[in-house]
């Protein structure tokens, strides 16, 4: 169900940009459901980690105020051609996913 | 079906609250902090800087500089990137101050991280923008507005 997608490029400011996105509907909680007039309930992602070889450089904490299907950008200015970039998120409810790729 | 849900939840939770406590989530855990619960549910703006960086004394920088558009067509899709040249970065933030709760969205960075961070947020409303940035224990901000021409919460 969940898809994720990474795409590592240069950055401007030297090293490399991490730009993840990933499938997910969050939902703030608030919104009702059209034909049933039932508040759907609250499902946003929480955590964001990316780990350049294992090692992680930076988390990123979302909430129901981030867009759905989050496009989150990430700066890591030591990685190297050839390093491993993983990112993993996990939600509310418990789900999770992750993608994987490495540095051109 | 809801009880399945959580019970999925709980279980997952608990999973992983053995697995890091075995030590087996160990390159993890140096940054695994936990969801900063008590910011995302700040209906000010200091309450969540205190709760997330847990200092609200803030100094403008024109070292912290926002790429955003001034309007926005879709309150639902505004994209927000913030970048900054100061070094020793240590959290980067978000807040839109006109929502209802204002703080949406942090990056924790540790050593070997950057001081760039962009997403896309919802904005209810016109509103300013403002960033923080955490460097060697000081908190930097910038602000900009942002004309939201039909909202993003809700409906």
């Amino acid at each position: 169900m969940a898809s994720t997608k990474m795409k590592i490029k240069k950055s401007k400011s030297g090293g490399y940009e991490v730009m993840v996105l990933a499938k997910h509907p969050m939902e703030t909680g608030l919104r009702k459901d059209k034909k049933t007039g039932e508040k759907i309930p609250e499902h946003f992602i929480e955590n964001m980690e990316f780990a350049v070889n294992g090692e992680v450089v930076a988390q990123a904490n979302l909430g129901t105020g981030v867009s759905k299907n989050p496009l989150i950008g990430v700066g890591i200015p030591n990685a190297k051609s050839g390093d491993t970039v993983t990112v993993s998120w996990v939600d509310n409810k418990g789900e999770s996913d992750s993608a994987e790729k490495v540095v051109k | 079906m809801k009880r399945r849900i959580f019970l999925k939840g709980s279980l997952a939770a608990s999973t992983l609250a053995v697995a890091a406590g075995a030590g087996m989530l160990t390159p993890k855990s140096v940054l695994a902090a936990a969801w900063p619960k008590a910011a995302f549910e700040s209906e000010t703006e200091a309450e969540a800087l205190q709760a997330f960086f847990g200092t609200s004394d803030v100094e403008q920088s024109d070292q912290v500089s926002i790429k955003a558009p001034l309007q926005a067509e879709n309150g639902a899709v505004v994209p927000i990137k913030v970048m900054t040249s100061l070094t020793g970065v240590e959290g980067i933030a978000i807040c839109a101050i006109k929502n209802p709760r204002p703080y949406t969205t942090s990056l924790r960075v540790s050593a070997g991280g950057g001081g760039l961070y962009s997403t896309r947020i919802k904005m209810g409303q016109t509103s300013p923008v403002h960033c923080y940035v955490k460097a060697g224990g000081k908190l930097y901000m910038a602000s900009q507005e942002i004309k939201v021409t039909v909202g993003g919460c809700g409906g």
